[in-house]
């Protein structure tokens, strides 16, 4: 199974923290250490569609999902197990 | 009693106006050194208090406006734009800037991406974009509404790509309004008005290099309300004065609020000016009704755009200083 948070934390690494100096542990929020904007969040929700399969709802686009790496693990685990990958 | 009292954002119009009359003639004449002033003539009521104001800082005969219209404008736009130049006497021309948009290709890209989202969007439908989430303490993303003739509103969340284009796509029709109007600038020798609000100037709410770009933004420091105080107090048309905001750029009508604030504008105005003045998200809570966690957000919401439009406002970037120009 791949690895959600090393994935997503090198996508962000790749595309928002350009010029170094950014650290993103499991637990950093990503709109309190100011690593993405609203365009920023909506970039991220487009990756995460793509890369592991899944339809966000929109009622879903909240902090406790896409906030940080720990949250994102966690919401593609319940997404998954809602309706497994074919 | 709250620290939110009802008139903290009433101001004496009239000294107002002749402050900004005063100090906009100094900056045309002295730091700018140039004739007059052109301005675009939206029919809105920062464009149409704008212009009051240039023809009393330097008369009516060195005011030149400019009515732009598109493919998408309300014809009421033109109408009431035109009602403010003849009431100020101010000389204008009319310039449809759609033929512009079409040829490069404003409209083309736009439905373009709006039919990857939306596959049978066709030639007659209306569109629009609309912003969700923010306020209840989601994230902000942004809604295509769409309307087939006759047709009931659909609406879908837009990916960033297509989002992004649409956006891209119709912030030619600012820029193109603005390179007409400084070619008349240029042709007049004349300094252009940007009109923003203090709303808009401080929440990033233009686009840059279009109605973000010009040599002067004389109403820049004002919450919208104050504008509107202003509007009545310089005798603006009550139907200019009265209407509701809206974008004029999408051909579904658009109101600011809808696309960029998280709230009406009076609301908004007394949330930013809150904001400005360190009142505790309780307090402000308290004044609208809301959950002070409702307020928190809205705080949250000010700064996140604040951060997030910056480089709107910045000059482009130096690797190192260019003395004397910039040292």
């Amino acid at each position: 199974m791949q690895d959600v948070k090393q994935a997503v934390r090198q996508f962000l690494l790749d595309n928002f923290a350009m010029g170094g100096g950014v650290t993103i542990a499991d637990d950093t929020s990503f709109m309190e250490a100011h690593i993405l904007d609203s365009t920023g969040f909506i970039e991220l929700i487009t990756y995460i569609e793509e890369t592991f399969g899944l339809a966000v709802d929109d009622e879903e686009m909240l902090p406790e999902n896409f906030d940080s790496l720990a949250n994102i693990e966690g919401y593609v685990a319940r997404k998954r197990a809602q309706a497994p990958a074919a | 009693m709250s620290a939110l009292a009802p008139d903290v954002l009433a101001i004496d119009a009239e000294a107002q106006a002749s402050r900004i009359a005063e100090r906009l003639a100094a900056i045309v004449g002295r730091d700018l050194r140039r004739r007059g002033l052109v301005i675009a003539l939206s029919g809105g009521v920062d464009s149409s208090v704008c212009a009051a104001l240039a023809v009393r800082a330097v008369g009516p005969g060195k005011v030149f406006g400019l009515m732009l219209p598109e493919r998408d404008s309300s014809p009421q736009s033109l109408t009431r734009a035109k009602l403010v130049a003849a009431q100020f006497g101010i000389a204008h021309e009319v310039e449809d800037i759609a033929p512009a948009l079409e040829a490069l290709g404003c409209y083309r890209r736009r439905d373009e991406a709006i039919r990857a989202v939306f596959p049978d969007y066709g030639e007659l439908w209306k569109s629009k974009i609309a912003i969700a989430g923010g306020r209840e303490g989601a994230f902000n993303y942004f809604k295509l509404v769409v309307q087939p003739p006759g047709g009931a509103l659909r609406e879908a969340r837009m990916p960033v790509r297509e989002y992004l284009q649409v956006v891209a796509a119709t912030n030619f029709k600012q820029r193109i309004r603005k390179t007409l109007e400084y070619y008349h600038a240029d042709r007049l020798n004349y300094a252009v008005i940007g009109t923003p609000n203090r709303l808009e100037y401080d929440q990033g709410f233009f686009v840059k290099n279009g109605d973000g770009a010009a040599d002067v933004k004389p109403i820049a420091h004002l919450y919208k309300t104050q504008v509107y105080a202003l509007a009545r107090h310089l005798g603006i048309p009550a139907e200019i004065c009265e209407a509701a905001p809206t974008t004029d750029t999408y051909s579904l009508v658009q109101g600011q609020d809808e696309f960029y604030f998280a709230l009406p504008y009076d609301r908004m105005d007394v949330a930013l000016w809150a904001a400005n003045h360190g009142i505790p998200a309780a307090d402000l809570a308290a004044h609208f009704g809301i959950a002070v966690r409702e307020a928190e957000f809205i705080y949250k919401d000010i700064d996140a755009k604040r951060r997030a439009t910056r480089y709107l406002h910045a000059a482009p970037a130096l690797i190192e200083p260019v003395p004397p120009v910039a040292p």
